[in-house]
């Protein structure tokens, strides 16, 4: 509770209580919010031709299926490199060194997952969100109420972690305080999304894509070209700087359980992610589904491999110690060196970047939370599958509205926490609810509502509970001495258990419907006939 | 579409190829990559010096970092590698059957 009651009585505070301390605050860094506005002008102009484009559901949730595999493939790469992975990352590999690589591996191993399992069957069967292709063939109501659940939890903890990495750069850069910052992030993504729908979204994250990686890609090469272009120099200096176990696996891998489990969490909580999942909707069919993974992987994975230079980068040529002053989790190692490397304005450049990576990310974010609200909720469960398509976007836009007013809040009342780590929540949930229910409801006939039903909710609770008992949460933020759970990601018990208790209950139950059902949507499956 | 049409698909031995086949890859696929990446993962609990060992005498490069992003380069491969797989088998043969039943 500590860190919780210092941040909301810093947010009544008219100047956050950083700001005037550490030197890289820059104030107002004209170049940062030159690009800023700039990015601001284009994405709203986006929007407002989206808008037009997006009054039937097809048009407002999967922007009319139009858009093609390399599009996709940058977006859901916009979608997924979040402010945890940029600055939580870079700054992950810079305070704890070669242990950041681990993370971001975990981060893109599951891909290849989702490329073999999930993305032609996804798209073949899917409307607008996953629960849809849960609840394909069982019955709608149980399993959209849980689905939708598992959705906004996801959704949610990835939102806190969203706006703490924007809280701690506006201070950083801006120098405006932290509440009128997140306010303002808060109202831009709610356009977007309430006007522009997954149109507009869609098109904010290419151009947020783009814009990140040709920033990282300059930050590399600048950054290796004071080492002859030559990483070897970078790591030897590191050494020098640092000592060499920073180049070495350290503490995140404290015993195999524990790494396992983070494992589990990261490789298939990627394969549970509602707002990546929904992208799946957005292109014509099932071969461009598969395209976007591929283009997708790639650019990914080609952002960790820099990120692990920008966090090296940092240790050599900011230091560790100004690092840390700034922020306890090393957040602010990529804008520090942005800084070191060139100045004022490198940095606000660097910072307009992240400044639209996160109001990317949210928007898309709020587009999926929003979405299962109104979706899967209010048509699927309330109107039991009958609304007029005006009805159920209206409701969307008032989710909107609600989702992004509780972001908001949440956003200003959570700060100290390493953004990557509240995302690894958000996985383990994502892993462990959403992607077992998934995963047997389109591979395993045998599979009944009441064994879906078994699985997210064990998923859930298991997950939750896990991570309150865990040294995250018990210790650190309740401040009791020792965790009752003893492993820092709860995946490999809850994920387990999930899929365990779904299998068990299936058995137990029968649902000839459901294995009708099964058979009849191969062919929509395999062959695409039927799909929307 | 009506179920005689759906059953007569279903039944079709094509068809039946199609799935076992397409199950049998792409079960392959996340197989190896999960061989993959949990070898990695339990390198980094059991052989934590081989990682930290430098990959020539004096050098700061050690095999865990060329391990660490040849895993992420393998991952992007792996996902080339199904598309080729898709494109050449999975694709013809959908392509076939929805000419077959004209859908």
């Amino acid at each position: 509770m500590k860190s919780l009651k210092l941040s909301l009585a810093g947010a009544l505070l008219p100047v956050p209580a950083l700001a005037g301390k550490g030197e890289a605050i820059v104030g107002m860094n004209p170049v940062a919010v030159g690009f800023f506005i700039v990015f601001i002008a284009l994405t709203l102009g986006i929007t407002y031709w989206a808008a037009k484009r997006s009054s039937t559901a097809a048009e407002f949730y999967a922007a009319g299926r139009s858009i093609s595999g390399f599009q996709n493939g940058l977006a859901i790469a916009g979608d997924y490199m979040s402010a945890a992975s940029f600055l939580g990352i870079a700054g992950m590999v810079a305070t704890k060194g070669y242990d950041g690589l681990i993370y971001s591996i975990g981060f893109l191993v599951g891909w290849p997952i989702i490329m073999f399992l999930l993305a032609e069957p996804l798209r073949n069967l899917g409307k607008y969100t996953f629960a849809d292709v849960v609840a394909y063939r069982l019955q709608l109501r149980p399993i959209k109420i849980l689905a939708a659940l598992g959705s906004i939890a996801v959704v949610i903890l990835y939102l806190i972690a969203q706006m703490v990495g924007s809280g701690k750069l506006i201070q950083l850069v801006f120098g405006i305080p932290y509440e009128i910052a997140v306010v303002i992030i808060g109202a831009l993504m709610i356009t977007y999304v309430l006007f522009g729908g997954m149109l507009a979204t869609t098109w904010v994250q290419i151009i947020k894509a783009v814009l990140l990686l040709s920033g990282a890609t300059i930050m590399v090469l600048w950054t290796l070209a004071k080492f002859g272009f030559n990483p070897e120099n970078l790591f030897q200096a590191v050494k020098q700087t640092a000592g060499e176990k920073w180049l070495q696996p350290g503490g995140l891998v404290k015993n195999p359980i524990d790494a396992i489990s983070l494992g589990l969490a990261l490789m298939f909580g990627t394969a549970g992610l509602p707002h990546i999942l929904m992208r799946f909707f957005t292109v014509p069919d099932s071969k461009e589904a598969r395209k976007s993974v591929f283009y997708a992987t790639g650019f990914i994975g080609y952002f960790y491999i820099l990120t692990f230079v920008i966090g090296f980068g940092a240790v050599v040529l900011v230091g560790l110690d100004k690092i840390l002053s700034i922020g306890k989790g090393g957040n602010m190692a990529a804008p520090l060196l942005a800084q070191a490397l060139g100045g004022d304005a490198f940095l606000g450049f660097i910072a307009a970047v992240a400044f639209a990576t996160i109001l990317a990310v949210v928007a898309g974010l709020t587009l999926a939370g929003a979405s299962a609200l109104s979706h899967d909720l209010y048509v699927g469960v309330i109107r039991k599958g009958e609304s007029s398509e005006e009805q159920e976007i209206k409701i969307t836009r008032i989710a909107v509205l609600v989702l992004g007013i509780i972001a908001i809040v949440l956003g200003i009342a959570f700060k100290d926490q390493n953004i990557a780590f509240v995302v690894g929540l958000a996985f383990a949930i994502a892993a462990s609810t959403n992607f077992p229910a998934l995963l047997m409801s389109i591979s395993w006939k045998k599979f009944t509502t009441a064994g879906a039903v078994a699985s997210m909710i064990t998923g859930l609770v298991l997950s939750v509970i896990l991570i309150i008992l865990s040294k995250t949460v018990w210790v650190d933020i309740l401040g009791n001495s020792a965790p009752i759970f003893p492993y820092k990601n709860p995946a490999i018990v809850s994920m387990t258990a999930a899929f365990i208790v779904g299998i068990i209950v299936s058995l137990m139950t029968q649902e000839p419907e459901a294995e009708e059902k099964f058979e009849e949507m191969k062919v929509r499956k395999y062959l695409g006939i039927g799909a929307e | 579409m009506k179920k005689e049409e759906i059953y007569q698909i279903l039944k079709d031995p094509e068809f039946q190829e199609l799935i076992k086949k397409v199950t049998a890859v792409s079960l392959s696929f996340a197989v190896v990559m999960m061989v993959v990446y949990y070898s990695f993962i339990l390198m980094l609990a059991y052989a934590k010096s081989f990682l930290s060992t430098p990959i020539c005498e004096g050098c700061a490069t050690n095999y865990g970092i060329v391990i660490g992003i040849g895993i992420i380069i393998f991952s992007w491969l792996i996902t080339g590698a199904y598309i080729w797989w898709a494109n050449t088998n999975y694709d013809p043969v959908v392509r076939k059957l929805r000419e077959k039943f004209r859908r």
